[in-house]
């Protein structure tokens, strides 16, 4: 019964505390009645009787007080009076207000963006069943050199029958088909996957309607069926349910309709449009292959199993097959990475560093608003000291000071979250190469992050004022004589350190995003080997209406011979795969002349195939004999041209010019003669150039090309009429990718792009905050020193010399932490090397350029307070005291 | 004016709670019968008194009714709550023990 008391107490005190209020006046009122009755009882006259009541009844408020301290929710009302107290001071400095709650504002919002992106990204599974058990398979080489090679799908077969650490093992690789309109659409290129029936009921992903693949779908002989995506289901088909069970054309071949996969489904990417069954689509000889690497496998690892004991279990197989086939691309070992890390691996530096570096913005950002809190306290020791003096506790000052700052640093989290959400809508439509972008949203958990950053920063940044000033130095002030002339050196001296600090900090930033720019120069400037202002297109024939090798071949040459008289067009070429676009693909091969290699080893370059106007279009230099000729068709095309590094890498000190290649590019011709070197060209803009083999287009084998146009001005012009020109020789064909080269190379260098600028952001916006640091902490020092400062003007001193004092009590704190932050910056550039491109972590240019920017921006935004001090009235300055 | 120390505090509480076992009271009757029984040597200031008598309201002890006084005016009634009763005998108890005690030492000296 006692807790239920309790309880009706408690909520009365909490909901009726002023009624409570009233009735302990009343109460108190009521005693000191009856000792005034009593008082006149006892003879004494009214007033008389009055003030002896009074007297004996002592201080009626302190009693008041006394009293309510024994309430229950006490804390709560005295936290609250504290909050309204803070807002009443923070409100009658609106500027810093508001310049504090920026602050905080973008520095918390940078964070909580980017932590939303790291989380969602790197740390949040895919929404998969038992996540922690899905990996991607890889062949790798016993010597380490390779670790992420594709699969093979005779390997995977040999993988799926033998290997025992594993529950199942699916296999996919990403196509395209060219998805033909229903009236009047328009016909499109299709990202889609080919898969193993098992990939869905593996990860565990149910069709939103119909079914899923079965296995007797996915076999050479069945029914060609199809899954579509929730966005191209939405897209395409407006959502109708209806079109399951019906057929869609691809690559003009009609496919059933099985099922609809549900819209949270998008993996591996959102541009995923639909998925059909792998072993239907190739060939089973192509799957029992070992040498042909193209395919991605995914497997559910047995509970208990581990990574190491998986890997030693595939090792183990793949070995075996090695010694089953000496000769050939065959991998002799395996490798495994969980499926999320295989996924990211390519973005997570990025995202850490930049991630650090928003770390250290809101560092900056609390180290200026302690800056600034320390500043206010400083103007308000007098006061402090007073309320010392009168009892009041260090443990109120404290809390105080802490609660305005806690009230700005969550005036700043309610802004933050707001630049949060700006900053992630920006973040997606500027960067749609970040993995599992469509997984980016924020949710409880950063909330609770946010919530933590504002209590953090808020400790953080009233901790370090508040506890700066001891109360034996409170009392002292008291001691001081009113008119002091330099008060406050040890908060100057803190503030001097956190301006340090913060300045160190930034210098760190700028040298981090210095060094991310100049790579990224570094690598645009980089010479690709070929032409750029070229328009490219993807061109993908279907199977059906271009069956033969001559159908396909007639296609090229007309389309080629037409795109040449448009006018502005200066150059004409197709290829399999364009400079910067990649390495994409890669063949083994022989040297006919050369004495048979020792087992195991192969010799490896990238395969393109190339029209014979290719090179001329792409101004790719010819080095030596001649280029393929338009009379060499199909089994005459028998004359290839080799790039620069393959001589260098296998000719070495030989003519190429006539030796002969043979090639396993499966189909084809058996033998190729070398008739010309061309110069080499990048696959892309950070590594060195591959050896590469061409082999002609007009051999009629491939059906996917890109086409490459050089124009004399905007290659973008000639866009559209090419488009006409395609429509007219084929209404059903597709084209995809209608890109400039610089484009594709901007593409190729996004990320490092990306992450350079907007680390320089970051730099410029805490090179920002430390100027306004140094520009408050020198107007406080001379606001501090007026007096000082007049004295010596009034006793002689030149005004050029207290121009050099201040400035020089300003640059100190830049100085000091210039030295800090390059210090530091030795240590952090070697972190981020990995992202860095033809720059050394210690550039001497790029350290040198951030110690000038910082040393001008520092002396500019000490000038405004030294000029003024230099330019005191002494007059005035004496009489301001 | 330094808050009461825990011995004197405690001592007040089981004043009160004695005081209010007889019949319900407003403080100022409290205080004036604790003042009599014990012939003027014990006086409560209201110092102590209503933070007291407050403390032990918050904690269930006793509870409060407004009601008539004798003048008539309405004053607030303090009463022992059940709690507040075995309170009473555990804390006399207590109290007993504690004196005798003192009483033994200060003899024996």
């Amino acid at each position: 019964m006692r807790w239920l008391h309790k309880l009706s107490m408690r909520m009365r005190m909490l909901f009726h505390r002023d009624a409570e209020d009233e009735r302990l006046d009343d109460e108190l009122r009521f005693h000191l009645e009856q000792q005034i009755a009593e008082n006149i009882a006892s003879g004494m006259d009214a007033d008389e009787a009055r003030h002896a009541a009074l007297r004996s009844f002592g201080n009626p408020t302190v009693l008041r007080d006394q009293t309510r301290d024994t309430w229950t929710w006490n804390w709560l009302e005295q936290l609250w009076r504290d909050i309204r107290y803070g807002a009443r001071m923070l409100r009658r400095t609106p500027g810093f207000s508001v310049i504090a709650i920026l602050v905080m504002g973008l520095g918390i919002g940078a964070n909580v963006a980017l932590l939303t992106v790291v989380r969602s990204v790197l740390l949040k599974p895919l929404p998969f069943r038992d996540i922690d058990r899905l990996v991607r398979l890889f062949e790798a080489d016993a010597q380490g050199r390779f670790r992420d090679n594709i699969v093979a799908g005779g390997t995977f077969a040999a993988w799926k029958a033998q290997a025992r650490s594993f529950d199942d093992m699916a296999i996919m690789k990403h196509v395209e088909y060219n998805l033909s309109g229903v009236g009047g659409q328009l016909p499109e290129l299709a990202n889609a996957y080919v898969t193993s029936w098992n990939l869905f009921p593996m990860l565990g992903v149910k069709p939103a309607l119909g079914r899923s693949f079965s296995a007797s779908d996915d076999r050479r002989d069945a029914d060609s069926v199809v899954m579509l995506s929730w966005g191209l289901w939405k897209r395409r088909y407006g959502g109708d349910p209806g079109i399951v069970g019906k057929s869609i054309l691809l690559d003009g071949k009609a496919y059933t309709v099985i099922g609809i996969l549900p819209a949270w489904f998008t993996y591996p990417d959102a541009k995923t449009q639909l998925w059909t069954a792998l072993y239907h689509e190739r060939s089973p000889e192509l799957m029992q292959m070992h040498t042909a690497h193209n395919f991605d496998v995914i497997a559910r690892l047995k509970p208990g199993v581990s990574i190491q004991q998986a890997t030693a279990d595939l090792n183990t197989i793949q070995a075996q097959v090695r010694r089953q086939f000496p000769d050939g691309p065959v991998m002799d070992a395996a490798n495994i990475r969980p499926l999320l890390e295989a996924e990211v691996r390519d973005v997570k530096t990025g995202l850490y560093v930049v991630f650090a570096a928003t770390g250290c913005l809101l560092l900056i950002a609390c180290l200026n608003i302690a800056n600034l809190l320390v500043a206010r306290s400083a103007t308000r020791r007098k006061e402090a000291a007073i309320r010392c003096a009168l009892g009041g506790s260090r443990a109120r000052l404290i809390r105080e000071q802490v609660i305005e700052s806690l009230l700005l640093s969550a005036g700043g989290g309610a802004i933050g979250l707001f630049f949060a959400s700006m900053i992630l809508a920006w973040l997606l439509s500027t960067r749609d190469d970040i993995p599992r972008a469509d997984a980016i949203h924020m949710d409880g958990i950063v909330f609770l992050f946010t919530i933590g950053v504002i209590l953090l920063c808020g400790l953080f940044a009233g901790l370090i004022p508040a506890l700066s000033s001891s109360h034996k130095q409170l009392l002292k002030t008291l001691h001081e004589a009113s008119r002091s002339v330099s008060g406050g050196r040890a908060s100057t001296r803190l503030r001097q350190f956190l301006l340090a600090l913060e300045v160190g900090l930034t210098v760190m930033l700028l040298i981090g995003a210095g060094l991310l720019l100049k790579s990224y120069r570094q690598l645009r400037s980089v010479d690709l080997g070929s032409a750029t202002n070229v328009l490219t297109m993807d061109i993908n024939l279907p199977r059906v209406g271009y069956e033969t090798a001559a159908k396909r071949v007639a296609f090229f040459e007309q389309l080629q011979q037409r795109v040449r008289q448009l006018p502005g067009v200066r150059g004409v070429g197709l290829s399999t795969v364009l400079p910067g676009q990649g390495h994409r693909r890669d063949d083994t091969f022989t040297i006919a002349e050369h004495p048979p290699l020792p087992r195991g080893q192969v010799l490896d370059a990238a395969t393109r195939f190339v029209d014979p106007s290719y090179f001329q279009a792409m101004h790719i230099p010819l080095l030596q004999g001649r280029f393929m000729q338009p009379s060499e068709l199909y089994e005459r095309a028998q004359y290839i041209l080799v790039s620069e590094s393959l001589v260098r890498q296998y000719f070495l000190g030989e003519d190429p010019i006539g030796k002969h290649i043979l090639p396993d590019i499966g189909e084809g011709n058996q033998s190729y003669e070398i008739v010309g070197v061309v110069g080499d060209v990048l696959e892309d803009l950070a590594n060195p150039a591959e050896a590469t083999i061409y082999y002609p287009l007009y051999m009629g084998t491939e059906r996917s090309a890109v086409l490459a146009v050089r124009t004399a001005s905007d290659p973008m012009v000639v866009a559209l009429p090419i488009q006409k020109i395609i429509a007219q020789m084929d209404r059903d064909l597709p084209v995809a990718n209608i890109l400039t080269m610089e484009q594709i190379l901007g593409q190729s260098t996004l990320s490092q792009n990306f992450d350079a600028k907007l680390l320089l952001a970051f730099a410029v916006l805490s090179l920002l905050l430390s100027a306004v640091g140094l520009f408050g902490v020198l107007s406080y020092i001379v606001a501090q020193r007026t007096t000082e400062i007049g004295v010596r003007i009034a006793l002689g001193a030149r005004r050029e010399q207290v121009l050099k004092l201040m400035l020089l009590d300003g640059l100190r704190p830049a100085l000091f932490g210039l030295v800090i932050g390059v210090v530091a910056s030795i240590w952090a550039s070697r972190l981020i090397q990995s992202l860095l491109y033809g720059t050394r972590p210690l550039d001497p240019i790029v350290f040198v350029a951030v110690s000038v920017v910082l040393l001008i921006i520092a002396a500019l935004s000490c000038v405004v307070p030294a000029w003024k001090a230099s330019r005191l009235d002494p007059m005035q300055a004496l009489r301001a005291e | 004016m330094g808050k009461p120390s825990d011995l004197v505090q405690g001592t007040l509480d089981l004043l009160i709670l004695k005081t209010l076992s007889l019949e319900p009271k407003h403080g100022w009757a409290i205080a004036k019968r604790i003042q009599q029984v014990s012939g003027d040597v014990l006086q409560v200031q209201q110092g102590s008194l209503y933070p007291a008598l407050h403390r032990l309201e918050q904690q269930g002890w006793i509870k409060a009714k407004w009601a008539e006084s004798e003048t008539g005016r309405q004053a607030k009634f303090y009463s022992l709550t059940t709690a507040g009763r075995k309170q009473l005998e555990s804390e006399t108890a207590n109290w007993n023990r504690l004196s005798e005690a003192i009483n033994i030492v200060v003899q024996e000296a």
